[in-house]
């Protein structure tokens, strides 16, 4: 039983991360219509920038600020001077991003070598809180709190700002928000710069608990496929629930069949293709 | 009456040219080399069926290529001869891609990259961590080559001989698809897939059997690996492993029957070349996708003829007030 428990906290840990890591790319690809294939590495490089600011000795939250800025403007200035090039043209972006996946694998395993950085979890987060007689790890449910928060400011930035219109506007009809004068091009760095910083924060305060390694960019890169088409693209509810979803699903299959984790963890997608295309919370078409 | 034109004698020596290899490469390390440039040749038309003729961008090819290699190895490793291992890999394979193609199919353009980039990181995930199977990290290696019609294999030019073969068959059935009116209707799923169905052809079924004709060509590159390395590892289903291939299959020029070929050959001799002096492959590889991207969008072959003659219009253009004169180098 408290076997069960313990797993089920650190699957909502994991589908917290995974939100941070998928919202962006769910937005980035909604709105822009861009298969980001260096999202794994957003999160990757950003989790290594802020393990390092780490050890110069700087407070875990402001490393994890730090490093998300940095790779905001990094992801920003990405899109502005070489995806915007390529607007519309689907495979030369994803190549594009592919070989820039490929060069931040290369080069972070050249800065970090191969060796697994893990940080400690920051002093007044460790140990453990007990609820009902069972005990549960601070850091993760702080994880959780955190993905919590960062949705909700999503969703209110989405559904009751002026941006949010814009972004939405964007995302069902760009040529229409161009007509009425939503500058959307200026959106797309936009988002396409918090997308980058998302993911960066998101591999910071998931480093305690994942560690930071080589490979960790591919391995991140198809969850947050998966979680985008289970969820359906563009929409931060299918993203929230499809990560949360994954991450059990992650845990869980780790546990029962460490051999078919990975397997398990494709079996709900390949359901949602079949059954309803567009993604649980996608809208119709594709 | 047939004239012999320039693309003839062009082919007859290349024809020349490649059944000699080894008589005129005396170091069997690069007769091996030779062999891969061909085997990955093989792969890199398998998936150009699908990203040239058929517009279908697949990122999940590798898986496919690895299901052909790791069925072989594991059932010469269970004690099967190499007649049966064969025919299980191909019919391991042709199941796979029909699993990938009615998932992927449901989707096209960006959806199906997306698909297959998922399933074969499924199938990346079940060589490497079900290790009980696939043995892991640790790959599954064979000791011996089969010896059709009695002839050895084991050395590295009979080797390539025998790849050859299979390579010139590829081409052969590759030529014969693009000219079929299979071929033709693919490419029109690709361009126009709305007419063609208000033609009456069935889109979906044509590109699903354009996927098994892709996977069956992905199987044999995937055994002639096997066999060439006697030796297969989970690196081969990397995405990495995807997306050198559709990196052959676009340097040398998406849609052609001899671009794919010229990439592999690029792509092979560039990894060697380059690992001899840096460890920096995938660095190498990113950007050289980076700068093809940018520069020259249709392929490195076409791309480089054209910036060269970019470069030479400008070079003249500078310098007009002297003529070139009639014996001067252009």
């Amino acid at each position: 039983m408290a076997l069960w428990l313990t797993l089920a906290v650190n699957s909502i840990a994991l589908g917290g991360l995974l939100f941070l890591l998928s919202a962006g790319f769910s937005l980035i690809f909604g709105l822009m219509r861009i298969p980001n294939l260096m999202h794994g590495s957003f999160f990757m490089l950003g989790a290594y920038f802020g393990v390092t600011l780490l050890w110069q000795g700087v407070n875990f939250w402001a490393a994890a600020l730090i490093s998300a800025a940095a790779m905001a403007v990094i992801g920003g200035l990405i899109e502005r001077f070489l995806l915007r090039r390529l607007a519309g043209e689907q495979l030369p972006q994803v190549l594009l991003t592919l070989g820039f996946a490929l060069i931040i694998g290369d080069i972070s395993l050249m800065l970090w070598t191969g060796d697994p950085w893990q940080p400690a979890t920051p002093a007044h987060l460790q140990g453990a809180v007990q609820v009902a007689g069972l005990f549960f790890p601070v850091y993760r449910l702080v994880i959780v709190m955190v993905a919590v928060v960062i949705a909700a400011a999503l969703w209110l930035m989405v559904d009751w700002t002026r941006l949010g219109a814009m972004i939405r506007a964007g995302v069902d009809d760009p040529a229409i928000a161009r007509v009425v004068g939503i500058k959307v091009s200026q959106l797309f760095t936009l988002i396409f710069a918090l997308g980058a910083g998302l993911a960066a924060f998101g591999g910071v305060i998931g480093s305690p608990v994942l560690s930071v390694y080589p490979g960790l960019d591919a391995e991140m890169l198809p969850l947050a496929l998966i979680v985008v088409i289970l969820g359906g693209t563009g929409s931060l509810l299918g993203t929230l629930v499809g990560s949360f979803l994954i991450g059990f699903l992650y845990n869980f299959g780790q546990a029962r069949f460490p051999d078919l984790a990975y397997v398990i963890l494709f079996l709900p997608m390949l359901l949602v293709l079949v059954l309803r295309p567009q993604g649980l919370f996608g809208k119709g078409g594709s | 009456m047939t004239r012999v034109t320039a693309p003839h004698a062009a082919f007859a020596l290349a024809l020349l040219g490649l059944s000699t290899v080894p008589l005129w490469v005396g170091n069997s390390y690069y007769i091996d080399v030779a062999s891969q440039i061909l085997l990955f040749a093989v792969f890199a038309l398998a998936l150009n069926v699908l990203a040239g003729y058929g517009g279908l961008v697949s990122l999940g090819h590798a898986g496919l290529f690895a299901v052909s290699g790791y069925t072989a190895g594991l059932m010469l490793q269970a004690g099967f001869g190499h007649a049966a291992a064969i025919a299980g890999a191909v019919l391991a394979t042709l199941l796979t891609s029909a699993v990938f193609a009615v998932l992927a199919l449901r989707s096209t353009g960006i959806g199906f990259l997306m698909i297959t980039l998922a399933l074969g990181q499924i199938l990346w995930g079940i060589a490497y961590r079900w290790a009980d199977l696939t043995n892991g990290d640790n790959g599954v290696s064979i000791s011996t080559r089969p010896a059709p019609f009695g002839l050895s294999l084991s050395g590295a030019p009979s080797f390539y001989y025998a790849t050859v073969v299979v390579f010139l068959t590829a081409l052969v059935a590759m030529a014969a698809f693009e000219r079929s009116p299979f071929g033709a209707s693919l490419r029109g799923t690709r361009d126009q897939a709305r007419r063609m169905t208000a033609l009456g052809y069935n889109v979906w079924l044509i590109r699903f059997l354009a996927f098994l004709f892709s996977g069956f060509w992905c199987s044999v590159a995937g055994l002639l690996y096997l066999y060439n390395k006697q030796f297969i590892s989970p690196q081969v289903s990397a995405l990495q492993a995807s997306a050198e291939v559709l990196l052959m299959v676009i340097s040398g020029g998406t849609a052609t029957l001899l671009g794919p070929i010229a990439g592999a050959a690029i792509v092979v001799i560039m990894k060697y070349v380059v690992s001899a002096y840096v460890v920096r492959w995938n660095l190498v590889l990113g950007v050289i996708f980076v700068a093809i991207i940018s520069f020259m969008p249709e392929g490195l072959v076409p791309g480089s003829v054209r910036i060269w003659g970019f470069a030479r219009r400008r070079w003249l253009a500078r310098r007009p007030a002297r003529k070139p004169a009639a014996g001067a180098p252009p």
